[in-house]
């Protein structure tokens, strides 16, 4: 798997996340997005990239402008991604709970 | 139905917060953390058999634990010192998993009762780095997408031999 399309490794830069979060309440062109921030307009343009690639944002053109915007079901995913780790934790502790209650009884 | 077992992690942060309530009263949650033959027999599950190569409960502890399948081949292995032992209360300990670039995690555990037969284990993991964090957190769920990946082989190997 191309490294650059985790989404993981997408949400795990600073200036990334900001970029989601300011597009998950309106849909922006990639202008108003640099106006946000300090860093150069090629290195946000960079961000949007990495972004568009891992699907985590979708493009619209309207007009002669193209609007970024988030890509729910995507983000959806990245929020579900934890379940199989609970899963793990869910599963070990009833075996410590059967383990003692069956400890208990014995005494 | 409310989830037992619940994991808080927060994006971008290198820390995450499990809790669990138990059905046992805090003495005997406890003692499966304290007890050796407790905690390989919590730590044993279908696959793999857990064995304690070391274990001091106490400040300045230290302990390691291996994990072998069926034909006895360590597929496991990890280590940590011990902080704090405090009985019914308190553990704070290092967790390492050998031969893996996950690093050193630190784990505070209390331990609290709810009622004389409830109790209440909050776990707060500390890895080295909020990305180490994410690694981990991903880990049951890369074994996940293998055990299906795995499972449609399986079946799909089948229905080629039926044809």
């Amino acid at each position: 798997m191309n490294l650059r399309r985790d989404v993981f490794q997408a949400i795990a830069d600073p200036t990334r996340r900001a970029i989601l979060l300011l597009v998950a309440s309106q849909a922006m062109t990639a202008g108003a997005i640099a106006s946000n921030f300090d860093t150069a307009r090629p290195t946000v343009s960079k961000h949007l990239q990495i972004l568009i690639e891992c699907e985590l944002l979708d493009q619209e053109q309207n007009g002669r402008e193209i609007y970024y915007h988030l890509n729910p079901a995507k983000m959806r995913e990245i929020a579900d991604f934890i379940e199989p780790f609970r899963k793990m934790w869910d599963d070990r502790f009833n075996a410590l709970e059967a383990i003692m209650k069956n400890y208990k009884t014995k005494k | 139905m409310e989830q037992k077992t619940k994991v808080h992690a927060d994006a971008g942060m290198q820390d995450l917060v499990i809790t669990r309530e138990f059905d046992l009263p805090v003495e005997l949650l406890f003692k499966a953390y304290a007890e050796p033959e407790l905690i390989e027999q919590v730590m044993t599950n279908p696959y793999t058999t857990a064995k304690l190569l070391k274990f001091e409960g106490k400040k300045h502890g230290s302990y390691q634990l291996e994990s072998s399948d069926g034909q006895g081949k360590v597929v496991f292995r990890a280590n940590g010192t011990i902080h704090e032992f405090s009985p019914n209360k308190k553990i704070t300990r290092t967790f390492e998993m050998e031969n893996t670039p996950f690093g050193v995690q630190l784990e505070v555990y209390s331990f609290e009762p709810v009622t004389e037969d409830t109790s209440r284990l909050n776990m707060h993991v500390i890895y080295e780095s909020a990305a180490q964090r994410d690694e981990v957190l991903k880990l049951p769920f890369a074994q996940g997408l293998n055990m299906a990946h795995n499972r449609i082989e399986d079946i799909m190997g089948k229905a080629a031999k039926v044809k």
